[in-house]
């Protein structure tokens, strides 16, 4: 049913969102904005918008000065791979939880969401030591093994609920026509929870892309991720205002891409399949 | 070939009976229809023959073995359900092959016979379609081609038509019997339906509570219902149950009549009554009338028989159709 | 409902993601008890004894710590409130029709995609500075003194921060909802006399409330553990005025190599998280089966 708006109403409407919009972006566009600036553009007062020299020279300053490409495919390697392997471990649990419910299916899953209120404070110290002394510190390994963890809950979570839509008819369909339960997996369930499992995907790799705990406490140098790359700017050197922008976007310029390309799934995984 | 057996079957959850034990023999080649309302556990005493579910005792024998503990796939039985439950995201033709593909069959086998299933079913021309492109009929013949590609020992049916609209679902009921009739395979077709037990079944087993109330053909039943239960359940519209008095005379706790075997007066008759609604379907008229003493019957006359909401009426029982009933709801005969 | 063969085989797939989980619980856990309870400092190895709860009264006598309770209660509700009553408005502002809805919302839910750091450094030095920021050049086109957030008002530009990279995750859920709410009951609503007010009140607002206690409770467990942006804008300073219970156990940690204290802040934030999500759950248990 369309609804019966006066032009007026709604130009207004569209006036108040987009400031707000813009209000709310400000910050994002600014850092990018001031990452074509030069140090002393960047600093000028009153601020230059657009009406300023652009160079690309802080790109590649950051990439020589704390090799940017390094760090970005430690991000890539850290938070694809711990999703990764979440889904592998999560898949057959969320079938599990989904399709052949125990008494305290609904328990086990409620615990497992109730290990994500664990602070990480709460067991920093020993992992730090074991990490230490098993070498482990300030490696890609142990930082998805840590993040699978971390997120594990989540996809667990996400996965039921999406699994949880498929009527269990269709596999036990796919049982009468003579699939093993590992086919019934692999060529029935994916298959149908594939937009599913996208968002699950999706929303992981953005949380664990941005995880910003365990990358800063667990890694230094060869192993540190793109948080922590970024924190490294903290330091009075961040006072080079178009430098840190630049390393800025370059940080988060490849998840906002991913983030708004996906838009539509990136909603429904945010809501944890809660609110629909 | 697909003889099946259930000795002393039963079905617990938890602390709950659905089926507390039930014996059945179904003969190679049979339609049987498992009916009753909905509660009764026919659906669970489906999956428990096609092995979705564990039954808590007793033995289900298929084809001469004892199938109790084998699971789904290895039973040889293909089963159509209530949803359908094709794959979304598999073609007409991925889901009718799927079975094949699963048993190992080679690609050239698979895409013969896949080819002859859509051929019998009418659907050669959407083979490459989606299921969600298909109408609910179609839909329905995917998943009945899904069923017969296998060749089963027998096939199972939940509930099949209950998802289609009133058309659709005569059609249907004629289809899958023409089906019966080419095959020659024996199936098992579950519904709350009495009127697609009657005009489908060789056999039709009435179930109440998780037990069988009686098993025979479908006119057996409707002659000879052995209790109070299938006499209610069997017919439509239902039988007229009347206890006390009148059921006395018959030297019985209640006695039961047909609405066809009431035979309608305007001047004279067993029981006097005022029309209150009457339903007139052309061919026939079925009267609701307020009885007096006795509460309201049912009455089936010719479509002719000139009659409105009011008027008085008597209705007479034919004395060779009453059905006769113990206090304990067991027909006397 | 499943066979026996399904249900062995069910418990074969969920044992894994137990198991982990519950190694990844109990073993540290259990190790970060014991280490409470050690004198344990990692510049001095090898001088490791007994110390039965001198740390818990070490820390819990540290006026630090109660500080950075406060803190951190003062971080999840200052979020909190801002997101919701926040992504209330917006979500509601949203809803209405308008041109180019889509993109206003890939402007909006940006700040969720950004990380930690970068969004709190970005705040830091180009918006908060006193010097070169643009509040401060804001206040001085108002003829006002430029205003040190971080130095005077550090807790309160943490919650800011904060709470712009949270404001589009409670905008974003809330405005689902929303979408789902049935036109047909907003017309009757409407027949019946409603006005925009006693709408939002009696027809809107319940119908959020379910969505809202999503938004709580996943922000919970996020904001209990903010460390991030406190590390890279105040390092928990002036002093401990920003300091929450989380950065306090990493500072008494990885900054004073003090494993016992570091343990014991850790136990400690453990048993306040619980509590937390004790109430949290009651109230939610109540939303969700309602």
């Amino acid at each position: 049913m369309a609804r019966n708006v006066s032009t007026q109403r709604k130009l207004l409407t569209t006036a108040a969102a987009w400031t707000i919009g813009i209000l709310i972006f400000f910050p994002i566009l600014w850092t990018f904005l001031t990452s074509f600036k030069t140090e002393a553009q960047a600093i000028a007062s009153p601020p230059a918008f657009l009406f300023f020299d652009w160079t690309v020279e802080n790109y590649f300053e950051v990439q020589s000065r704390s090799d940017y490409f390094k760090h970005f495919m430690n991000s890539v390697v850290i938070s694809f791979g711990s999703t990764l392997l979440g889904l592998l471990i999560a898949i057959p649990s969320a079938w599990a939880m989904a399709f052949a419910p125990a008494k305290r299916t609904k328990d086990v899953l409620m615990w497992m969401l109730s290990t994500k209120m664990m602070p990480p404070v709460g067991v920093l110290v020993p992992l730090y030591l074991m990490f230490r002394n098993t070498g482990l510190l300030d490696t890609r390994t142990g930082l998805v093994m840590v993040l699978t963890l971390i997120n594990l809950p989540i996809i667990i979570w996400m996965l039921y609920t999406y699994f949880k839509e498929i009527p269990g008819e269709i596999l036990e369909a796919a049982r009468m026509d003579g699939a093993s339960l590992a086919k019934e997996i692999i060529y029935v369930l994916t298959p149908m929870a594939i937009p599913g499992i996208a968002s699950t995907l999706l929303l992981n790799v953005i949380l664990a892309w941005n995880e910003a705990f365990w990358t800063l406490n667990l890694s230094a140098a060869r192993a540190a991720p793109l948080t922590a790359f970024i924190a490294s700017y903290s330091s009075p050197e961040g006072l080079f205002y178009a430098k840190l922008s630049a390393a800025s976007t370059m940080a988060i310029a490849p998840i906002l891409i991913l983030g708004w390309f996906s838009q539509k799934q990136l909603v429904r995984g945010l809501t944890f399949g809660a609110v629909k | 070939m697909g003889s099946i057996t259930l000795k002393n079957v039963s079905k617990v959850f938890g602390v709950h009976a659905v089926i507390p034990s039930i014996d059945l023999d179904i003969d190679d080649g049979e339609f049987v229809v498992f009916v009753g309302p909905s509660g009764c556990g026919k659906s669970t005493l489906l999956r428990l023959i096609a092995g979705l579910e564990d039954v808590s005792g007793g033995e289900i024998v298929i084809d001469g073995k004892n199938a109790t503990d084998l699971p789904p796939a290895k039973r040889g039985l293909s089963m159509v359900f209530q949803s359908y439950a094709l794959y979304p995201h598999m073609s007409v033709r991925g889901n009718i092959a799927f079975p094949l593909k699963m048993a190992g069959e080679e690609k050239a086998v698979i895409d013969k016979k896949v080819a002859d299933a859509a051929r019998v079913l009418n659907l050669a021309d959407y083979l490459d379609r989606k299921p969600r492109q298909l109408s609910g009929g179609q839909r329905q013949r995917v998943a009945i081609g899904r069923a017969i590609v296998r060749q089963p020992e027998a096939f199972l049916f939940d509930e099949p038509l209950s998802n289609l609209d009133a058309a659709l679902r005569v059609n249907m009921r004629l289809e899958i019997s023409q089906l019966h009739q080419q095959l020659k395979t024996t199936m098992i077709y579950v519904t709350h339906d009495q009127v697609e037990a009657m005009t489908m079944a060789d056999k039709i087993v009435v179930l109440n509570r998780g037990r069988i109330e009686q098993v025979g053909s479908p006119l057996e039943l409707y002659h000879r219902p052995d209790n109070l239960f299938v006499a209610g359940f069997i017919g439509s519209p239902k039988m007229n149950l009347v206890a006390g008095a009148p059921a006395a005379m018959h030297q019985a706790h209640t006695i039961g009549v047909r609405p066809e075997h009431l035979v309608l007066s305007k001047e004279r008759g067993t029981w006097r009554g005022t029309v209150g609604v009457a339903e007139h379907l052309g061919s026939d008229t079925f009267l609701h009338v307020n009885a007096d003493g006795i509460g309201t019957m049912t009455a089936r006359v010719s479509g002719d028989f000139p009659v409105t909401h009011g008027d008085q009426v008597f209705l007479t029982p034919d004395p060779q159709r009453v059905h006769r009933f113990d206090d304990k709801g067991m027909a006397i005969r | 409902m499943a066979t026996l063969h399904t249900r062995s085989a069910a418990r074969l797939m969920i044992a894994p993601s137990v198991l982990l989980l519950l190694a990844w619980m109990i073993v540290p856990l259990a190790m970060t008890i014991y280490f409470s309870l050690l004198r344990y400092n990692l510049l001095m190895p090898g001088m490791e004894e007994f110390a039965g709860l001198s740390n818990y009264t070490y820390f819990l006598t540290d006026p630090a710590f109660f500080q950075a309770i406060f803190n951190t209660l003062a971080i999840v509700l200052g979020v909190l409130f801002i997101t919701v009553v926040g992504g209330i408005g917006l979500a509601l502002l949203l809803d209405q029709p308008m041109f180019g809805q889509g993109i206003v919302r890939i402007l909006v839910i940006a700040p969720f995609l950004i990380m930690p750091t970068v969004a709190a450094l970005v705040w830091k030095n180009m918006f908060m500075n006193p010097v070169n920021g643009i509040f401060a050049w804001l206040a001085k086109l108002f003829g006002l003194q430029p205003f040190d957030f971080l130095a005077n008002a550090p807790l309160f530009s943490i919650i800011i921060i904060v709470a712009w990279q949270w404001l589009p995750f409670a905008t974003l859920i809330l405005l689902t909802a929303l979408q789902s709410l049935d036109e047909e009951q907003k017309e009757a609503a409407q027949m019946d006399g409603a006005g925009a007010s006693s709408r939002f009140i009696y027809l809107i607002l319940p119908h959020l409330s379910r969505a809202i206690t999503v938004v709580i409770l996943i922000q919970t467990i996020f904001l209990l553990s903010v460390f991030a942006e406190i590390l890279v804008t105040t390092n928990g300073g002036p002093g401990t005025q920003s300091t929450n219970l989380t950065f306090l156990v990493y500072a008494q940690a990885l900054l004073q190599f003090d494993v016992g204290g570091a343990s014991a802040g850790g136990i400690i934030a453990v048993i306040l998280a619980n509590i937390v999500a004790f109430f949290l759950m009651r109230m939610i248990g109540k939303t969700l089966e309602a």
